[in-house]
Protein backbone atom coordinates (compact mmCIF):
# COMPACT_ATOMS: atom_id res chain seq x y z
CA UNK A 1 0.00 0.00 0.00
CA UNK A 2 2.90 2.53 0.72
CA UNK A 3 5.31 1.55 -1.96
CA UNK A 4 3.74 3.76 -4.10
CA UNK A 5 5.20 3.84 -7.89
CA UNK A 6 3.02 6.35 -9.20
CA UNK A 7 5.66 9.71 -10.10
CA UNK A 8 5.41 12.91 -8.45
CA UNK A 9 2.45 15.57 -9.84
CA UNK A 10 3.91 18.86 -10.57
CA UNK A 11 1.46 20.46 -7.92
CA UNK A 12 0.16 20.12 -4.83
CA UNK A 13 -1.75 22.03 -2.35
CA UNK A 14 0.32 20.72 0.56
CA UNK A 15 3.63 19.33 0.83
CA UNK A 16 4.50 17.51 4.21
CA UNK A 17 8.44 16.76 4.83
CA UNK A 18 8.56 13.37 6.46
CA UNK A 19 6.65 10.06 6.86
CA UNK A 20 6.80 9.60 10.38
CA UNK A 21 3.96 9.78 13.06
CA UNK A 22 4.21 13.28 12.96
CA UNK A 23 4.07 13.79 9.58
CA UNK A 24 1.62 11.01 8.45
CA UNK A 25 -1.09 12.15 11.22
CA UNK A 26 -1.17 15.68 9.81
CA UNK A 27 -1.83 13.97 6.32
CA UNK A 28 -4.75 12.40 7.98
CA UNK A 29 -6.73 14.85 9.78
CA UNK A 30 -6.21 17.49 6.67
CA UNK A 31 -7.54 14.79 4.51
CA UNK A 32 -10.29 13.80 7.21
CA UNK A 33 -10.90 17.05 8.95
CA UNK A 34 -10.54 19.62 6.56
CA UNK A 35 -11.25 17.97 3.15
CA UNK A 36 -7.89 18.53 2.01
CA UNK A 37 -6.44 15.58 -0.15
CA UNK A 38 -4.36 16.74 -2.53
CA UNK A 39 -1.35 16.00 -0.55
CA UNK A 40 2.19 14.34 -0.97
CA UNK A 41 3.82 13.32 2.18
CA UNK A 42 7.51 13.04 0.86
CA UNK A 43 10.49 11.15 3.06
CA UNK A 44 13.93 10.25 2.78
CA UNK A 45 14.10 7.00 4.16
CA UNK A 46 11.29 4.63 5.18
CA UNK A 47 7.93 5.07 6.89
CA UNK A 48 8.20 5.69 10.31
CA UNK A 49 11.63 4.95 10.25
CA UNK A 50 12.98 7.63 11.94
CA UNK A 51 11.79 8.99 15.79
CA UNK A 52 8.66 7.12 15.29
CA UNK A 53 10.16 3.92 15.23
CA UNK A 54 13.21 4.82 17.48
CA UNK A 55 11.13 6.24 20.83
CA UNK A 56 10.71 3.91 24.37
CA UNK A 57 6.52 4.58 23.06
CA UNK A 58 5.93 6.32 26.47
CA UNK A 59 2.33 8.65 26.49
CA UNK A 60 1.60 11.00 29.07
CA UNK A 61 0.42 14.66 29.86
CA UNK A 62 1.82 14.87 33.28
CA UNK A 63 3.80 17.86 32.17
CA UNK A 64 5.00 21.11 34.27
CA UNK A 65 3.17 24.21 32.09
CA UNK A 66 -0.50 25.12 31.49
CA UNK A 67 0.50 25.14 27.92
CA UNK A 68 2.30 21.55 28.08
CA UNK A 69 -0.62 20.00 30.08
CA UNK A 70 -3.17 20.59 28.04
CA UNK A 71 -2.02 19.85 24.89
CA UNK A 72 -0.57 16.44 26.05
CA UNK A 73 -3.95 15.55 27.70
CA UNK A 74 -5.85 16.49 24.66
CA UNK A 75 -3.04 13.84 22.87
CA UNK A 76 -4.07 11.33 25.73
CA UNK A 77 -7.17 11.62 24.95
CA UNK A 78 -6.82 11.01 21.20
CA UNK A 79 -4.39 8.10 22.23
CA UNK A 80 -7.19 6.41 23.33
CA UNK A 81 -9.86 6.09 20.70
CA UNK A 82 -6.96 5.55 17.88
CA UNK A 83 -6.86 1.89 17.82
CA UNK A 84 -10.23 1.71 17.32
CA UNK A 85 -10.72 4.40 14.23
CA UNK A 86 -7.74 2.60 12.87
CA UNK A 87 -9.45 -0.88 12.91
CA UNK A 88 -5.45 -1.74 13.50
CA UNK A 89 -4.32 -2.55 17.11
CA UNK A 90 -2.11 0.00 18.50
CA UNK A 91 -1.63 -2.34 21.73
CA UNK A 92 -2.17 0.75 23.58
CA UNK A 93 -1.62 -0.61 27.36
CA UNK A 94 -2.41 1.93 30.21
CA UNK A 95 -0.14 0.95 33.14
CA UNK A 96 0.45 3.84 35.19
CA UNK A 97 3.56 5.49 35.45
CA UNK A 98 6.02 6.51 38.08
CA UNK A 99 8.70 9.48 38.16
CA UNK A 100 10.62 8.43 41.12
CA UNK A 101 12.19 11.46 43.29
CA UNK A 102 15.60 10.84 44.97
CA UNK A 103 15.38 13.85 46.46
CA UNK A 104 13.69 16.77 48.01
CA UNK A 105 13.89 19.01 45.54
CA UNK A 106 12.69 16.92 43.43
CA UNK A 107 9.66 16.08 45.73
CA UNK A 108 8.96 19.47 45.37
CA UNK A 109 8.80 19.44 41.59
CA UNK A 110 6.85 16.40 41.82
CA UNK A 111 3.80 18.46 43.93
CA UNK A 112 3.97 21.90 41.30
CA UNK A 113 3.35 19.09 38.93
CA UNK A 114 0.69 17.88 40.55
CA UNK A 115 -1.18 20.99 41.36
CA UNK A 116 -0.67 21.92 38.01
CA UNK A 117 -1.78 18.61 36.29
CA UNK A 118 -4.87 18.52 38.19
CA UNK A 119 -5.99 22.09 38.03
CA UNK A 120 -6.22 20.83 34.19
CA UNK A 121 -7.68 17.51 34.89
CA UNK A 122 -5.24 15.57 34.30
CA UNK A 123 -5.33 12.47 36.93
CA UNK A 124 -1.46 13.26 38.58
CA UNK A 125 -0.99 12.91 42.28
CA UNK A 126 2.29 12.66 44.75
CA UNK A 127 2.72 8.93 46.44
CA UNK A 128 5.10 7.98 49.02
CA UNK A 129 7.92 5.24 48.70
CA UNK A 130 5.79 2.46 50.09
CA UNK A 131 2.98 3.19 47.37
CA UNK A 132 5.77 2.43 44.16
CA UNK A 133 6.68 -0.55 46.39
CA UNK A 134 3.33 -2.17 46.38
CA UNK A 135 3.20 -1.52 42.34
CA UNK A 136 6.41 -2.71 41.76
CA UNK A 137 7.72 -5.12 44.50
CA UNK A 138 10.86 -5.97 42.69
CA UNK A 139 12.83 -2.67 43.35
CA UNK A 140 15.14 -1.76 45.92
CA UNK A 141 13.65 1.34 47.33
CA UNK A 142 17.39 2.74 48.45
CA UNK A 143 18.62 1.85 44.72
CA UNK A 144 21.93 0.18 46.46
CA UNK A 145 22.10 3.29 48.70
CA UNK A 146 23.37 5.53 46.16
CA UNK A 147 19.85 7.27 45.94
CA UNK A 148 16.94 6.15 48.15
CA UNK A 149 13.17 6.68 46.73
CA UNK A 150 11.43 9.17 48.76
CA UNK A 151 8.18 9.07 46.89
CA UNK A 152 6.85 10.08 43.01
CA UNK A 153 4.45 11.68 41.04
CA UNK A 154 1.93 8.58 39.87
CA UNK A 155 0.12 9.39 36.35
CA UNK A 156 -2.75 6.70 36.37
CA UNK A 157 -3.42 7.30 32.56
CA UNK A 158 0.51 7.03 31.83
CA UNK A 159 0.68 3.99 28.86
CA UNK A 160 3.04 2.70 26.13
CA UNK A 161 2.19 1.59 22.50
CA UNK A 162 3.59 -0.42 19.92
CA UNK A 163 4.89 2.64 17.86
CA UNK A 164 5.55 1.58 13.96
CA UNK A 165 2.00 0.83 14.41
CA UNK A 166 0.71 4.29 14.60
CA UNK A 167 2.64 5.34 11.60
CA UNK A 168 1.23 2.87 9.82
CA UNK A 169 -2.28 3.57 10.79
CA UNK A 170 -2.47 7.10 10.44
CA UNK A 171 -0.54 6.39 6.73
CA UNK A 172 -3.10 4.00 5.83
CA UNK A 173 -5.97 6.41 6.34
CA UNK A 174 -3.84 9.05 5.00
CA UNK A 175 -3.90 6.95 2.05
CA UNK A 176 -6.86 5.31 1.73
CA UNK A 177 -8.30 9.31 1.77
CA UNK A 178 -6.24 10.41 -1.75
CA UNK A 179 -3.33 11.36 0.12
CA UNK A 180 0.11 10.44 -1.93
CA UNK A 181 3.09 8.78 0.36
CA UNK A 182 6.41 8.93 -1.51
CA UNK A 183 9.29 7.49 0.19
CA UNK A 184 12.68 7.50 -1.10
CA UNK A 185 11.94 10.86 -1.99
CA UNK A 186 14.46 13.58 -0.52
CA UNK A 187 14.07 16.77 -0.32
CA UNK A 188 16.78 19.32 -1.53
CA UNK A 189 15.27 22.14 -1.61
CA UNK A 190 12.49 24.90 -0.77
CA UNK A 191 11.98 27.71 -3.23
CA UNK A 192 10.83 30.81 -1.64
CA UNK A 193 10.04 34.22 -3.80
CA UNK A 194 9.44 37.26 -1.62
CA UNK A 195 9.07 35.58 1.62
CA UNK A 196 6.52 33.21 0.09
CA UNK A 197 6.99 29.39 -0.52
CA UNK A 198 6.71 28.29 -4.26
CA UNK A 199 7.81 24.67 -4.30
CA UNK A 200 9.67 22.02 -3.32
CA UNK A 201 12.83 20.39 -5.04
CA UNK A 202 13.29 16.97 -4.52
CA UNK A 203 15.54 14.08 -5.77
CA UNK A 204 12.53 12.85 -7.96
CA UNK A 205 11.71 16.51 -9.63
CA UNK A 206 10.45 19.58 -8.71
CA UNK A 207 6.98 20.38 -7.39
CA UNK A 208 5.05 23.33 -7.29
CA UNK A 209 3.15 24.52 -3.83
CA UNK A 210 1.94 26.92 -1.45
CA UNK A 211 2.44 24.83 1.30
CA UNK A 212 5.33 22.87 3.29
CA UNK A 213 5.05 21.46 6.27
CA UNK A 214 8.14 20.36 8.21
CA UNK A 215 7.33 17.05 10.23
CA UNK A 216 11.48 15.96 10.54
CA UNK A 217 12.26 16.26 14.22
CA UNK A 218 16.54 15.57 14.08
CA UNK A 219 16.81 16.79 10.38
CA UNK A 220 14.89 20.12 11.33
CA UNK A 221 17.97 22.49 10.65
CA UNK A 222 18.78 21.18 7.26
CA UNK A 223 15.39 22.00 6.27
CA UNK A 224 15.09 25.67 8.28
CA UNK A 225 18.29 26.06 6.53
CA UNK A 226 16.48 25.87 3.00
CA UNK A 227 14.27 28.67 3.40
CA UNK A 228 16.67 30.95 5.68
CA UNK A 229 14.79 30.24 8.94
CA UNK A 230 17.12 30.66 12.53
CA UNK A 231 16.09 28.22 15.11
CA UNK A 232 17.16 27.29 18.66
CA UNK A 233 17.45 23.64 17.31
CA UNK A 234 20.13 22.01 18.50
CA UNK A 235 20.79 17.81 17.70
CA UNK A 236 22.46 15.45 20.16
CA UNK A 237 21.51 11.68 19.74
CA UNK A 238 19.23 10.47 22.35
CA UNK A 239 20.16 6.17 22.26
CA UNK A 240 17.43 3.20 23.57
CA UNK A 241 17.80 -0.62 24.52
CA UNK A 242 15.78 -3.49 24.99
CA UNK A 243 16.25 -6.19 27.16
CA UNK A 244 15.96 -10.13 26.39
CA UNK A 245 12.23 -10.84 26.33
CA UNK A 246 10.95 -11.93 30.03
CA UNK A 247 7.65 -13.29 31.08
CA UNK A 248 5.37 -10.23 32.04
CA UNK A 249 6.47 -8.66 35.98
CA UNK A 250 6.76 -5.32 35.46
CA UNK A 251 3.36 -3.62 35.23
CA UNK A 252 4.15 0.24 35.89
CA UNK A 253 6.22 2.40 34.05
CA UNK A 254 8.95 3.68 35.58
CA UNK A 255 11.10 7.00 35.20
CA UNK A 256 14.09 8.17 37.24
CA UNK A 257 15.49 11.22 36.80
CA UNK A 258 18.45 11.19 39.53
CA UNK A 259 19.60 7.67 37.90
CA UNK A 260 18.86 8.90 34.16
CA UNK A 261 16.82 6.04 33.21
CA UNK A 262 13.08 5.00 31.88
CA UNK A 263 11.96 1.68 31.81
CA UNK A 264 8.84 -0.16 31.12
CA UNK A 265 7.81 -3.23 29.39
CA UNK A 266 6.87 -4.16 26.14
CA UNK A 267 3.61 -6.77 25.45
CA UNK A 268 6.55 -8.83 23.86
CA UNK A 269 8.17 -8.93 27.44
CA UNK A 270 11.38 -7.32 26.46
CA UNK A 271 12.33 -4.47 28.73
CA UNK A 272 12.18 -1.03 26.94
CA UNK A 273 15.40 1.55 28.45
CA UNK A 274 16.22 4.88 27.56
CA UNK A 275 18.45 7.50 29.19
CA UNK A 276 19.42 11.36 28.77
CA UNK A 277 20.93 12.57 25.53
CA UNK A 278 24.63 11.97 24.44
CA UNK A 279 26.75 14.52 25.97
CA UNK A 280 27.83 16.87 22.84
CA UNK A 281 26.24 17.22 19.10
CA UNK A 282 26.63 13.91 16.76
CA UNK A 283 23.96 14.13 13.89
CA UNK A 284 24.39 10.03 13.40
CA UNK A 285 22.52 7.20 14.68
CA UNK A 286 25.56 5.56 15.70
CA UNK A 287 25.59 3.59 19.32
CA UNK A 288 28.24 3.32 21.62
CA UNK A 289 29.26 1.03 24.82
CA UNK A 290 29.52 3.99 26.74
CA UNK A 291 25.72 4.02 26.83
CA UNK A 292 25.04 0.42 27.57
CA UNK A 293 27.50 0.27 30.61
CA UNK A 294 25.76 3.47 31.98
CA UNK A 295 21.85 2.28 31.95
CA UNK A 296 22.76 -0.97 32.63
CA UNK A 297 24.67 0.17 36.32
CA UNK A 298 21.32 2.56 37.14
CA UNK A 299 19.09 -0.29 35.70
CA UNK A 300 20.70 -2.68 38.59
CA UNK A 301 20.60 0.10 41.22
CA UNK A 302 17.15 -0.15 40.91
CA UNK A 303 16.72 -4.29 40.31
CA UNK A 304 19.69 -5.94 41.23
CA UNK A 305 17.56 -9.11 40.67
CA UNK A 306 17.89 -8.12 36.41
CA UNK A 307 21.90 -9.06 37.02
CA UNK A 308 21.85 -12.20 34.75
CA UNK A 309 19.49 -10.54 31.54
CA UNK A 310 21.07 -9.99 28.62
CA UNK A 311 21.05 -6.70 26.25
CA UNK A 312 19.07 -7.60 23.08
CA UNK A 313 19.93 -4.92 20.95
CA UNK A 314 20.37 -0.34 20.98
CA UNK A 315 19.92 2.04 18.69
CA UNK A 316 20.26 5.67 18.57
CA UNK A 317 17.52 8.83 16.83
CA UNK A 318 18.84 12.20 16.35
CA UNK A 319 16.66 14.20 19.09
CA UNK A 320 16.08 17.96 18.11
CA UNK A 321 16.21 19.44 20.90
CA UNK A 322 14.85 23.21 22.24
CA UNK A 323 16.52 25.58 25.25
CA UNK A 324 13.28 25.23 26.98
CA UNK A 325 12.60 21.61 26.37
CA UNK A 326 8.65 22.95 24.68
CA UNK A 327 8.34 21.69 20.90
CA UNK A 328 8.25 24.73 17.60
CA UNK A 329 5.16 25.07 16.45
CA UNK A 330 3.00 26.56 13.72
CA UNK A 331 3.24 29.65 11.17
CA UNK A 332 6.54 31.13 10.52
CA UNK A 333 8.03 34.44 8.74
CA UNK A 334 8.08 32.27 5.86
CA UNK A 335 4.36 32.74 4.04
CA UNK A 336 3.18 28.96 3.59
CA UNK A 337 6.25 27.07 5.51
CA UNK A 338 4.94 25.44 8.49
CA UNK A 339 6.99 23.90 11.57
CA UNK A 340 6.23 20.75 13.47
CA UNK A 341 10.06 20.57 14.99
CA UNK A 342 11.36 20.38 18.59
CA UNK A 343 10.51 17.24 19.78
CA UNK A 344 13.52 16.37 20.95
CA UNK A 345 13.03 13.49 23.54
CA UNK A 346 9.13 14.19 24.11
CA UNK A 347 7.61 13.62 20.79
CA UNK A 348 6.29 10.46 20.33
CA UNK A 349 3.23 10.51 23.10
CA UNK A 350 2.13 14.03 21.00
CA UNK A 351 1.87 12.76 17.51
CA UNK A 352 -2.10 12.43 17.64
CA UNK A 353 -2.49 16.30 18.53
CA UNK A 354 0.47 17.67 16.79
CA UNK A 355 -0.92 16.34 13.33
CA UNK A 356 -4.67 17.65 14.33
CA UNK A 357 -3.40 20.93 15.74
CA UNK A 358 -0.54 21.24 12.48
CA UNK A 359 -3.47 20.24 9.80
CA UNK A 360 -5.94 22.77 11.32
CA UNK A 361 -2.94 25.38 11.09
CA UNK A 362 -2.13 24.25 7.36
CA UNK A 363 -5.11 24.10 6.53
CA UNK A 364 -6.69 27.67 7.78
CA UNK A 365 -3.24 29.35 8.15
CA UNK A 366 -3.98 30.55 12.28
CA UNK A 367 -2.10 28.51 14.94
CA UNK A 368 -4.08 26.18 16.57
CA UNK A 369 -5.19 27.87 19.75
CA UNK A 370 -3.85 25.00 21.39
CA UNK A 371 0.34 25.78 19.99
CA UNK A 372 -0.03 29.37 20.46
CA UNK A 373 2.67 28.98 23.51
CA UNK A 374 4.85 27.18 21.15
CA UNK A 375 5.62 29.53 18.44
CA UNK A 376 9.21 30.04 17.13
CA UNK A 377 8.49 33.50 17.59
CA UNK A 378 9.02 32.89 21.41
CA UNK A 379 12.76 32.97 21.12
CA UNK A 380 12.06 36.69 19.48
CA UNK A 381 10.24 38.11 22.61
CA UNK A 382 11.94 36.48 25.34
CA UNK A 383 8.61 34.72 26.06
CA UNK A 384 9.85 30.96 26.83
CA UNK A 385 7.66 28.01 27.69
CA UNK A 386 9.87 26.30 30.51
CA UNK A 387 8.96 22.24 30.58
CA UNK A 388 12.52 21.12 31.44
CA UNK A 389 10.95 19.99 34.60
CA UNK A 390 8.31 17.83 33.19
CA UNK A 391 11.43 15.93 31.09
CA UNK A 392 11.75 12.22 31.75
CA UNK A 393 15.36 12.82 33.10
CA UNK A 394 17.59 15.45 33.93
CA UNK A 395 19.77 16.42 30.61
CA UNK B 1 35.91 4.37 24.46
CA UNK B 2 36.24 7.44 22.30
CA UNK B 3 39.53 9.28 22.35
CA UNK B 4 39.84 13.26 22.66
CA UNK B 5 43.70 15.14 22.06
CA UNK B 6 43.83 17.45 24.75
CA UNK B 7 46.36 20.51 24.16
CA UNK B 8 48.17 19.96 27.01
CA UNK B 9 47.34 16.97 28.39
CA UNK B 10 47.40 14.37 25.37
CA UNK B 11 44.83 11.73 24.01
CA UNK B 12 42.36 10.76 27.23
CA UNK B 13 39.21 9.53 27.59
CA UNK B 14 35.86 11.52 25.85
CA UNK B 15 34.26 11.00 29.10
CA UNK B 16 36.99 13.49 30.72
CA UNK B 17 35.67 16.13 28.93
CA UNK B 18 32.61 18.47 28.46
CA UNK B 19 31.42 20.01 25.64
CA UNK B 20 30.45 23.85 25.68
CA UNK B 21 28.93 24.54 22.35
CA UNK B 22 30.42 26.29 19.18
CA UNK B 23 32.39 29.16 19.72
CA UNK B 24 30.69 32.48 18.72
CA UNK B 25 31.43 36.18 18.75
CA UNK B 26 29.60 37.80 20.88
CA UNK B 27 27.71 41.59 19.59
CA UNK B 28 27.88 44.01 21.63
CA UNK B 29 24.99 44.10 24.09
CA UNK B 30 25.21 48.12 24.21
CA UNK B 31 24.92 48.59 20.94
CA UNK B 32 22.82 45.46 19.27
CA UNK B 33 18.76 45.46 18.34
CA UNK B 34 16.62 43.00 20.64
CA UNK B 35 16.05 40.99 17.84
CA UNK B 36 20.12 40.61 16.58
CA UNK B 37 20.81 39.89 20.84
CA UNK B 38 17.82 37.23 20.84
CA UNK B 39 19.67 35.59 17.52
CA UNK B 40 22.89 35.41 19.78
CA UNK B 41 21.75 33.88 23.08
CA UNK B 42 18.93 30.99 21.15
CA UNK B 43 19.90 30.49 17.87
CA UNK B 44 22.11 27.99 16.85
CA UNK B 45 23.90 26.45 14.20
CA UNK B 46 22.04 23.10 13.92
CA UNK B 47 22.70 21.26 10.73
CA UNK B 48 25.42 19.01 10.10
CA UNK B 49 29.36 20.33 9.51
CA UNK B 50 32.48 20.90 10.74
CA UNK B 51 32.37 22.70 13.89
CA UNK B 52 34.64 24.85 16.17
CA UNK B 53 33.60 24.27 19.96
CA UNK B 54 34.97 25.28 23.07
CA UNK B 55 36.25 22.31 25.04
CA UNK B 56 37.39 21.55 28.44
CA UNK B 57 39.13 18.75 30.48
CA UNK B 58 37.93 18.86 33.50
CA UNK B 59 40.36 16.90 35.74
CA UNK B 60 42.69 19.72 34.88
CA UNK B 61 40.86 22.57 33.80
CA UNK B 62 42.28 22.99 30.50
CA UNK B 63 39.83 24.98 28.08
CA UNK B 64 40.14 25.11 24.25
CA UNK B 65 38.93 24.59 20.74
CA UNK B 66 37.87 21.40 18.87
CA UNK B 67 37.24 21.38 15.18
CA UNK B 68 34.65 18.29 14.76
CA UNK B 69 32.95 17.12 11.94
CA UNK B 70 29.28 16.40 13.63
CA UNK B 71 28.28 14.44 10.64
CA UNK B 72 30.85 12.06 11.15
CA UNK B 73 30.86 12.24 14.42
CA UNK B 74 34.98 12.78 13.78
CA UNK B 75 37.22 15.12 16.12
CA UNK B 76 39.53 16.61 13.26
CA UNK B 77 42.39 18.57 15.12
CA UNK B 78 42.11 20.56 18.87
CA UNK B 79 44.51 24.11 19.87
CA UNK B 80 44.65 25.71 22.60
CA UNK B 81 42.26 29.67 21.87
CA UNK B 82 44.40 32.01 19.92
CA UNK B 83 46.91 29.20 18.64
CA UNK B 84 45.18 28.55 15.56
CA UNK B 85 47.94 27.65 12.81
Amino acid sequence: MFASTRDLKPSYDVVIIGAGGHGLAAAYYLARDHGITDVAVLEKGYLGGGNTGRNTTIIRSNYLTPEGVQFYDASVRLWQQLSEEFKLNLFYSTRGHFTLAHTDAAMRTMRWRAEVNKHYGVDSEVVDAADVKRACPQIDLSCGGHAPILGALYHAPGAIARHDAVAWGYGRGASERGVEIHQQTEVTGIDVVDGRVQGVRTTRGTIRTGKVLSAVAGYTPRITDMVGLHTPIYVHPLQAMVSEPMKPWLDPILVSGSLHIYVSQSARGELVMGASLDPYEVQTTRSTLDFVEGLSAHLLDMFPCLSHVKVMRQWAGLADMTPDFAPIMGRTEVAGFYLDAGWGTWGFKATPICGKTMARTVATDRNDPLITGFSLDRFRRYALTGEKGAASVGH
Amino acid sequence: MKIMHCPVNGPRAVTEFLCWGELREMPDPDQVSDEAWADYVFNRSGAPGVKREWWCHTPSNTWFIAERDTARDLVLRTYLYGEQS
